[in-house]
């Protein structure tokens, strides 16, 4: 781990638990899902943090929680050493009583916080306003932050960045809809960089656009990292491209972080059960030796984040569960054996990904 | 499971090179043509697509959107959009017939009997105010005129057999109750249950997990081996292509432009397309270097280039690729491709 000092974004013991509830006029909570259960991380100045892990192990509840678009149940998301997110002091003694109370953030500190992590959605069709144009889109932060530029200064901004993500700066009077899927996606990236973020959160930036254009987009993301010295929390469940691009890799399970280090570690030395049936699942684009590949076929479904297993919440899927995994949490730690963290009681090194 | 096929077809046509098997594949699309009439004037979706399929075989179709690789498979089904839809040329012939001259009650008796279909988002393919009990039972009632009670038994046997656990508990359960990986699992089970001849899978796992596409594609291959069935794989996944496929065929801009078997795509791509497409893919050893990217974009269905559709993207164009549109040339007796300059791109003498 990163010196705190060099740290863009410090993440302690996060939770969001959403409420259940029931009933159409008396509302009363019958229960939470559990979202995202407590994370911690730092991410370093220019490094890049890949996330993967399945729908519903709370990657897409992190990346707004990161934002400051959700409020956490717990926990804190410091952003150049400034808190972005806390939990309100109440809801915080609900969950955990011993943690001390975090101060509220919100109007003009969280504005101000949020100049330094921006964020490029999945979906590039439905998070731009058609109703818009290019330059409005791109420059509407600054309608936000009228600081971070000058009005007479403004269109000068959004052209360059056009440019930077590869579009043509005449192109800030066209409409969303006059671009292919790779280029709004560009504009997408644009808008995220216009306040000149320390950190960008892409959440699922490639998987809705076409395979000969998801490299178009990589590559841009990679060089925007060298020349601007962003930090990307880069979340995907394509295990191929978020190892081409991270320098860490964090595997998320129902709310958990199960493992976390560095790509080599985690792809070719993937320690968790989890992990190793993630990575062996993944098709290999290459049919040489398909007959002979190892491959951890996991039964069911993962289980429902209202109502987790106990102790190790992978148990009812794992081969090696045993009786402590139900009676004792496994915590995100080294191991013997391992040099990066991993959550199980029975962590082993065991390389299940072909080299491709 | 269930009784095998008739020995006649169900249409009652009588099929002459049945039984001599070898001569006519399975299934066999032939200068397939589709046109949709749009506002904006005539999309040509797909222009002269052929492929063929044998029994016990997986053709993978692969292509990116708009390249008229489910459209194929829709004119396949019977199951295109009319009246925008037209199929000015083409035949389509299963077992020797051609489906498209066959009337639409016997176009039925095929569609989903003797050639299934399952569909990528199983959650609006489904009916979601009907059981799944009852969709699944629907199939062997409509087909097979089978009582109410003997179709649900055999709609639970079926959900075993796709490993949907506690089957007869979850009869009576509606779409809605079940995760996207059981819902997949229900499709299949519908899909496979009048034992047909040829299932028609598009971009079956793609709305799926890893460790549930896993699952699905394993129960898929697992059906194929017990029942010998020919399946269509349509895909953009070259990963799902690679582990399942006996054979390829890719799309680009309703057209083929590589056909082979699959080891012979991935050791050695003839297509510039289908290369770049292959070297586009995030490898180890090329870690924190850049990828290559095809450059440009897919083309406007309604405003084609002339000669190869592809040519505005692509490393070896030279100037008759701009006006003359290249035919699938046969290059070697399993494959074509679709590319004046072949030799060159299996030599890798550039791009």
């Amino acid at each position: 781990m990163a010196a705190t000092g060099d740290a863009v974004l410090e993440v302690r013991d996060l939770v969001k638990y959403f409420p259940l509830t029931e009933g159409a006029i008396f509302r009363r909570q019958v229960g939470v899902i559990k979202a995202v259960d407590g994370i911690s991380f730092d991410l370093r100045r220019g490094e890049t943090l890949g996330i993967v892990g399945e729908s519903g192990c709370g990657k897409s509840t992190l990346a707004k929680l990161l934002m400051g678009l959700e409020r956490p149940t717990g926990g804190s998301v410091r952003v150049c050493g400034r808190e972005i997110a806390g939990a309100r002091g109440a809801d915080l003694k609900r969950v955990r009583p011993t943690v001390r109370e975090i101060a509220d953030v919100k109007g003009a500190d969280l504005k101000r916080v949020r100049r330094n992590i921006q964020m490029v959605m999945q979906d590039p069709y439905t998070s731009l306003n058609p109703r818009m144009t290019v330059g409005d889109i791109v420059g509407e932060p600054y309608e936000i932050h009228p600081d971070a530029a000058p009005k007479g200064d403004r269109r000068r901004r959004v052209q360059a960045l056009l440019e930077l993500v590869g579009l043509n700066p005449d192109d800030v009077n066209r409409y969303p809809h006059q671009f292919s899927g790779g280029q709004r996606q560009r504009i997408g990236i644009a808008r995220g960089l216009a306040l000149q973020p320390q950190i960008l959160v892409c959440d699922e930036p490639v998987s809705a656009l076409d395979v000969s254009i998801q490299a178009q987009v990589i590559n841009l993301l990679a060089r925007l990292q060298r020349e601007l010295g962003l930090a990307y929390v880069f979340i995907a469940h394509d295990l191929s491209v978020v190892r081409h691009i991270s320098d860490r890799v964090g595997v998320m399970y129902l709310g958990k972080m199960v493992e976390l280090g560095r790509d080599a570690e985690i792809y070719s030395q993937p320690a968790h059960p989890y992990t190793q049936a993630l990575l062996s699942a993944a098709p290999v684009p290459d049919p040489d030796g398909r007959e002979r590949r190892e491959r951890i076929v996991l039964q069911g479904d993962p289980p429902s984040p209202a109502d987790p297993p106990s102790g190790c919440r992978f148990r009812t899927r794992c081969w090696k569960a045993q009786d402590i995994c139900a009676q004792q949490e496994p915590l995100l730690q080294l191991r013997p054996g391992t040099w990066h963290e991993s959550a199980c009681h029975f962590a082993q090194v065991h390389d299940v990904m072909p080299s491709f | 499971m269930n009784q095998s096929t008739p020995p006649i077809p169900a249409w009652g046509i009588p099929d002459p090179v049945r039984g001599v098997t070898g001569t006519e594949p399975l299934l066999a699309v032939d200068d397939l043509h589709v046109e949709f009439a749009t506002r904006r004037g005539t999309v040509k979706a797909v222009n002269g697509v052929s492929y063929a399929l044998n029994p016990g075989e997986t053709l993978a179709v692969l292509g990116e959107s708009g390249s008229g690789k489910s459209v194929t498979a829709q004119a396949i089904m019977g199951i295109l959009d009319a009246p925008q839809a037209r199929i000015p040329r083409g035949r389509i012939r299963f077992r020797g017939t051609d489906l498209l001259r066959l009337k639409e009650d016997a176009r039925a008796q095929v569609r989903g009997r003797r050639i299934a279909m399952v569909f990528q988002d199983a959650l609006s393919a489904l009916n979601p105010v009907f059981t799944v009990g009852s969709q699944i039972a629907e199939m062997f009632r409509v087909h097979q005129g089978t009582s109410r009670r003997d179709a649900e038994a055999r709609a639970v046997e079926l959900m075993d057999r796709v490993r949907i656990p506690g089957a007869r508990q979850r009869l009576h359960d509606y779409p809605h109750q079940f995760s996207g990986g059981m819902r997949q699992r229900i499709m299949i089970a519908m899909a496979i249950a009048l034992d047909p001849e040829v299932l028609i899978a598009d971009e079956p796992t793609t709305a799926l997990d890893v460790t549930v596409q896993a699952q699905i594609m394993e129960l898929l291959a697992e059906v194929q081996r017990d029942s010998g069935m020919g399946m269509i794989l349509i895909t953009h996944d070259l990963g799902v292509v690679a582990d399942v496929a006996d054979k390829i065929v890719v799309m680009y801009g309703g057209r083929i432009v590589e056909n082979a078997l699959v080891h012979d795509v991935y050791r050695t791509p003839a297509h510039p397309y289908t290369k770049g497409l292959l070297k586009s893919i995030p490898r180890v050893d090329r870690k924190g270097r850049e990828l290559y990217a095809i450059s440009g974009t897919p083309p406007n269905l309604l405003d084609m280039p002339p000669g190869c559709a592809f040519a505005p993207r692509c490393p070896y164009r030279q100037d008759n690729c701009t006006t003359e549109a290249p035919p699938l040339y046969r290059i070697g007796p399993t494959r074509g491709s679709a590319c004046h300059y072949w030799r060159e791109v299996l030599d890798g003498s550039h791009g």
